[in-house]
């Protein structure tokens, strides 16, 4: 299933190829068959194949985020909890009602929401694997080890939820870090790529945000007028299977029409979700991290220049003169480092967002051109119909 | 002494008729029914109702359309012979919602005018003399001249002042009620439409199963009716939902294209953003469309149950009859065996006449009925197909314009590096 439309350029390295092969759903979790081609000597075969949950991703992406050797680096996005309890309680739901309605609009109904359960499938499938393929992208990322680890040992990782406790201090963590985030925000950079390129993801990552939201509401008003539309088809039809009638078999040729407009209105909703919604939501995830990395820049920037402040302390006082000079040399290290392979992450990130908007938005334009179309060539014959019939 | 002579078998009711007339102004009169016109001609009272000579009043947005609406009758209840005034549309409809009112006095089904179009008056009173407004106040003036010859054919309303008012007086209040059907007023008119007639139904032997399976039948449509009413409702409601959203996500999208730093993109993404905008008008006129095309839609439908329980009281009747006439019937038979005991051939030739005429009464009584209820849902039919036709041709330009909006775009998004 290799069904992925943020992947962009990332496939053409034959040295290490991933992607998820399969993937099962079963009551409250999913089960991904994560499938490796390598020729790397780091792996004892060239192709295998091994079966993870979400968790074990969120797992891996935490060690690159608490690795602080790659402070410098845009860490991928972690994928989102797969969430099918909507999917879950609606289908509930209409078991439950199954007794109210008639036996076509059961099936309908059923069918449908069968289709909608499979969308959120697919999506979740296809966002665990754009993660494993930037990490797999990644010149550096790529050779960690616990990346290896995760695509090879064919047993359970053990990789438990966190706990009350642990969930509790991420949140502290993550309490003291936006804190921290805003102090560390107010210092101006010297170097004036890094200064523009804060101003510029910060704003970026808000509008990002907000057309995220906006459009995802709007995708959603387009399925409840698909599935108004359904319902009207619905309703024609029993009105038509009450006698055979010409105006009843009129009414079952209208609730046809409607049956087939309803599934391309619902096609579109479905391509505008794919193509524009989920590209919003992923820039919106991936400018968090490029905002983390500048947010781990700025953090050791003011830590060198702590540690400076330390050294001219010591010397004055002449006391852990050697002490306060390594400290400094390792700040001063760490920052240029960071500072280097930032520069050229947040470029990447520039071109690869734009190749990203570009397919998608091209893809999406493609495709409201061939629903429109195809609703218009269904139109005419609705009227081709009507005037043969007066 | 001879028996009274049976009554005189009911003429097609008008009751069905002038409910169907308020539509005619979309095609053709189909030749069928200009039969039934000329049958029901020689049952005219003596009064010759004409609309004519359709005048625009005003500028802009007020503007209006006066016709000369113009009465010939030697009644005497009239002032004069001959006599003519100008009345506007929202006079006609005016005189539906007094007469509606008085709907139980009259003991009919009031004729319904012809329905308010917003768009094809906002044509008239903007555009210039372009054929389509032509046509269009054409077929209204057409139209209101049928209403008026539907009411004043029914004696009963004939008789009620606002009638009489609204032929002869020169100047007329202005009617203020007159909106256009709102889904509220919607939903107000079925059942004011059921409860019109379920006042005239009379009770009936639940025996007949036939009429009891009709009556299952109109009831549960009925239901069909209400519940489509509602998805209804709701289809527009999504559809203003859609618009505010697309309005909303179409300026988002415009401040992310703002903000993006790559010239190409930022382009395509404020194009994305018009196009979207430009989406939510075409929503929004959908949504329009949708509402007067599916309130029509139902509106007609209202009228054909209206005009089928109609029918039903008409069946109710007819079949009164036709139990009367069978016992008739019966004591004719039983005074031809006492006749033929009593041998005189006269009087049984006679009372073998009398048999003969009521059989075929009886026959002829159950065969309206049928026939009624084919033609109306014959005709209606058409009605239907028509406002599917127009659905659909409205939704292809709104598809089309879509189409033309996206074929703008995709170079756009394609000129992206």
């Amino acid at each position: 299933m290799t069904v992925c439309v943020l992947n962009v350029d990332l496939q053409t390295d034959a040295t290490l190829q991933v992607d998820i092969s399969d993937a099962l759903s079963e009551r409250d979790k999913v089960k991904f068959t994560v499938h490796t081609k390598s020729s790397l000597p780091n792996f004892k075969l060239n192709e295998f194949s091994v079966v993870r949950q979400h968790e074990e991703f969120i797992w891996l992406h935490d060690s690159f985020v608490e690795n602080e050797e790659y402070a410098g680096y845009i860490i991928p996005p972690a994928p989102p909890r797969p969430d099918f309890d909507a999917s879950r309680e609606k289908l509930q739901k209409l078991g439950e009602g199954e007794g109210s309605m008639t036996k076509e609009e059961f099936t309908k109904m059923k069918q449908e929401l069968e289709a909608e359960y499979l969308a959120i499938f697919k999506k979740t499938v296809a966002m665990h694997e754009v993660f494993l393929c930037r990490v797999a992208a990644h010149p550096v990322l790529r050779k960690d080890l616990n990346f290896h680890v995760f695509l090879e040992y064919n047993q359970d990782l053990s990789v438990r939820g966190k706990n009350k406790k642990e969930k509790l201090e991420d949140f502290f963590k993550n309490v003291v870090k936006s804190a921290d985030g805003v102090l560390v925000a107010g210092v101006k950079d010297v170097d004036d790529f890094f200064e523009h390129e804060k101003t510029f993801l910060l704003e970026y990552h808000n509008r990002v945000k907000d057309a995220s939201a906006k459009s995802d509401r709007m995708i959603r008003s387009h399925k409840n007028a698909a599935d108004d539309i359904n319902r009207i088809a619905s309703s024609l039809y029993t009105l038509g299977t009450q006698d055979t009638t010409e105006l009843c078999k009129f009414f079952l040729k209208v609730s046809e029409l409607f049956e087939k407009t309803r599934k391309v209105e619902s096609r579109v909703a479905a391509d505008e979700d794919l193509k524009l919604s989920d590209l919003l939501k992923y820039y919106l995830r991936e400018s968090q991290a490029a905002k983390d990395l500048l947010y781990r820049r700025s953090r050791s920037l003011v830590d060198y220049e702590n540690a400076n402040k330390a050294l001219d302390k010591a010397r004055s006082k002449n006391r852990d003169v050697l002490q306060a000079e390594t400290s400094q040399q390792i700040c001063c290290h760490k920052f240029e480092k960071i500072s280097e392979s930032a520069k050229q992450e947040l470029i990447d990130f520039k071109t690869r967002r734009v190749a990203a908007f570009r397919k998608n938005l091209v893809e999406l334009a493609e495709l409201e051109l061939k629903h429109a179309k195809g609703n218009l060539q269904l139109l005419q014959s609705c009227l081709g119909f009507m005037k043969t019939n007066t | 002494s001879s028996p009274p002579p049976p009554p005189p078998p009911p003429s097609l009711p008008n009751l069905l008729c002038p409910s169907m007339h308020g539509y005619y102004w979309m095609f053709e009169l189909s030749p069928h029914w200009s039969q039934l016109e000329d049958d029901e001609a020689k049952d005219r009272f003596d009064v010759d109702v004409s609309v004519t000579n359709p005048e625009k009043v005003g500028d802009g947005m007020n503007a209006y359309m006066a016709y000369k609406v113009s009465t010939r009758t030697s009644l005497t209840m009239f002032r004069c012979k001959t006599f003519s005034v100008r009345r506007r549309f929202s006079d006609f409809l005016g005189l539906y919602e007094k007469l509606s009112v008085k709907q139980s006095l009259h003991g009919c089904i009031i004729p319904l005018p012809p329905e308010k179009s917003v768009v094809g008056m906002t044509k008239v009173k903007v555009g210039t003399d372009d054929p389509s407004s032509v046509e269009f106040v054409e077929r209204r003036r057409a139209a209101l001249e049928r209403y008026l010859q539907r009411i004043v054919s029914h004696p009963s309303l004939l008789q009620d002042p606002d009638v009489r008012e609204f032929l002869e007086r020169d100047d007329l209040p202005r009617a203020v009620n007159t909106q256009t059907l709102s889904g509220a007023g919607f939903l107000k008119m079925i059942n004011k439409a059921s409860d019109a007639v379920n006042k005239m139904t009379l009770k009936m032997n639940e025996s007949d199963t036939w009429f009891d399976d009709k009556f299952q039948e109109v009831e549960s449509e009925e239901q069909q009716l209400r519940k489509l009413h509602a998805v209804v409702d709701s289809l527009v409601t999504h559809r203003k939902e859609l618009c505010g959203n697309t309005a909303v996500f179409a300026k988002s999208m415009a401040m992310l294209g703002n903000s993006e730093d790559n010239t190409a993109l930022s382009r395509a993404l404020s194009q994305l953003a018009e196009v979207e905008d430009k989406m939510e008008q075409l929503h929004q006129e959908q949504a329009a469309s949708d509402f007067f095309i599916f309130a029509e839609l139902l509106a007609d439908y209202v009228r054909l149950l209206g005009a089928v329980r109609g029918c039903f009281d008409q069946r109710m009747r007819a079949w009164q009859r036709w139990q009367e006439a069978q016992s008739t019937l019966q004591k004719k038979r039983e005074a031809e065996a006492k006749l033929l005991w009593a041998n005189k051939p006269e009087k049984l030739q006679q009372a073998k006449e009398e048999i003969t005429e009521w059989e075929s009464k009886v026959t002829q009584y159950e065969r309206d009925f049928d026939r009624i209820g084919m033609m109306v849902r014959k005709e209606v039919l058409r009605f239907e197909v028509l406002f599917v036709s127009m659905h659909s041709e409205l939704c292809f330009c709104f598809k089309f314009q879509l189409i033309k909006f996206w074929e703008a775009f995709l170079p756009e998004a394609k000129a992206i590096s």
